[in-house]
């Protein structure tokens, strides 16, 4: 959190990667698991909280000097439940079918730690620019992670993507990846090859690292393309 | 009650104060700026989602209109409208004395010729998980149904929501004869009061038969009741 260091480029990237509130902080877990079983309500509960948390952010950051330290939580929590429930009731007015299927879970956004997390530990002691950049990036991580969740469970539990049937009248849906149980077998998967994956990006030389440091002139362009 | 909890405050800033706090007076802050800042913002926040409500909330209601209207017209073959009759003390009227909110009612749906088709009735009990809700078509005059559709239920995914999306159990409720009986595949006979179970979802479509079964119990004399005195009045209508 040294603010010398954080380009806001790494503000963002932070939240979307390196510190994916799901994958890597496990925080949110609770939608994660419950919503995830299409790529559709995935979608939707991802872009819910990232309103929420985008909002959120922004009120928290503007109004920190006026927020006196001993009622900040509630204060944060008032602004956030404001802010869901601005969300149900569009989501309701504007795509009533998958407002129907999230059903408690978009009241439930008001807890998600991850939420909380962020104005508590980052908006509340950033200016706003900042703020943003952090929400965005850390709402982006949460949607890519919920995507990740929702496609394999869908693809597998349903045999589609969106509602688009991808295999032949053959294909045996494996009907636990859409039950609850399967939301843990997915993020277990996920986790296992999330973490297998940044081990072994770790153990590769630093020149060879996709992200940032574009600067260091060492000259090995080793492509990097994939 | 926050006269106590301030000095608590207090001494959770001074415990840490190695590094400077920004609120940190001797005393900390007032009583009322911590009441007042949570006051504002609880009225900020109650106006912006009042606000918010007053925009969605005809979106939602017509929504919800259309479901319903959808749904009859669904379960009511040939319907093109129909009229909400509530339910008062065992008969049905369409301007009931009482309050309408608390009553209990059924669409009675017309269609070609203004020509009353069938009565729709709701209904919910519970299923495997939680309550099923649907909504029925009943023709009175020859004692079938002409349709039935599943509004909400959580069953099972993969199992029990087939009551929703199996085609083939769905259409053996057109036509079928009340009182209706949930029979398996194996047993089945091809009587008209039979409905093939699911299978794998047992309970679910045993729910679903059970409820049709209830609410007809209960609603269909008023419902026959009052088809007679409609049959009475349609040769009038329809000129």
């Amino acid at each position: 959190m040294s603010p010398r260091t954080t380009t806001p480029q790494e503000v963002f990237l932070r939240g979307v990667w390196r510190e994916n509130p799901v994958l890597i902080q496990l925080l949110g877990l609770c939608p994660a698991l419950a919503v995830t079983n299409t790529v559709a309500n995935s979608l939707a509960m991802g872009l819910a909280t990232f309103f929420v948390l985008l909002g959120s952010s922004i009120l928290v950051s503007l109004f920190k000097d006026l927020i006196p330290k001993e009622v900040r939580i509630s204060a944060y929590i008032l602004i956030i439940a404001t802010f869901v429930t601005i969300a149900d009731l569009v989501l309701n007015a504007v795509v009533p079918e998958i407002h129907k299927a999230l059903g408690a879970f978009i009241a439930l956004i008001v807890v998600n730690c991850m939420i909380l997390g962020r104005q508590e530990a980052f908006a509340s002691k950033q200016p706003l620019g900042r703020a943003v950049l952090d929400a965005m990036g850390t709402g982006v991580g949460f949607i890519i992670a919920l995507l990740l969740m929702g496609t394999l469970r869908e693809v597998l539990g349903y045999g589609s993507f969106l509602g688009i049937a991808l295999f032949g009248p053959g294909f045996e849906p494996w009907i636990i990846m859409i039950l609850p149980a399967g939301g843990f077998f997915a993020l277990g998967f996920i986790l296992l090859g999330f973490g297998w994956w940044t081990e072994r990006k770790a153990q590769q030389p630093k020149g060879r690292r996709w992200m940032n440091e574009v600067t260091d002139a060492a000259a090995p362009p080793s492509g990097e393309a994939s | 009650m926050s006269d106590r909890m301030l000095p608590m405050a207090n001494t959770d800033v001074s415990g840490s104060d190695a590094e400077p706090v920004a609120t940190g007076g001797p005393d900390g802050t007032s009583a009322i700026r911590l009441v007042g800042t949570l006051a504002v913002a609880g009225a900020l926040a109650g106006l912006a989602i009042v606000l918010v409500f007053q925009w969605t909330n005809p979106q939602i209601e017509a929504y919800r209109a259309e479901v319903l209207a959808n749904a009859v017209t669904e379960v009511l073959a040939g319907a093109d409208r129909y009229e909400t009759v509530f339910v008062e003390e065992g008969t049905l009227t369409a301007a009931p004395a009482a309050d309408t909110a608390d009553l209990d009612r059924v669409y009675v749906g017309f269609g070609a010729g203004d020509l009353p088709v069938g009565v729709a009735i709701q209904g919910g009990e519970p299923g495997f998980q939680d309550v099923i809700s649907l909504i029925f078509g009943f023709d009175p005059a020859s004692g079938t149904l002409t349709g039935m559709k599943v509004l909400e239920h959580k069953e099972t995914p993969g199992l029990g929501d087939k009551i929703e999306r199996d085609s083939a159990f769905i259409r053996a409720f057109e036509g079928a004869r009340s009182p209706l009986l949930g029979v398996k595949q194996a047993r089945a006979s091809g009587a008209a009061q039979e409905v093939v179970m699911i299978t794998g979802a047992t309970i679910s479509s045993r729910a679903i038969v059970d409820i049709i079964n209830h609410r007809l119990a209960e609603l269909e004399g008023p419902v026959r009741e009052y088809w007679s005195s409609l049959d009475r009045q349609s040769p009038g209508g329809s000129r």
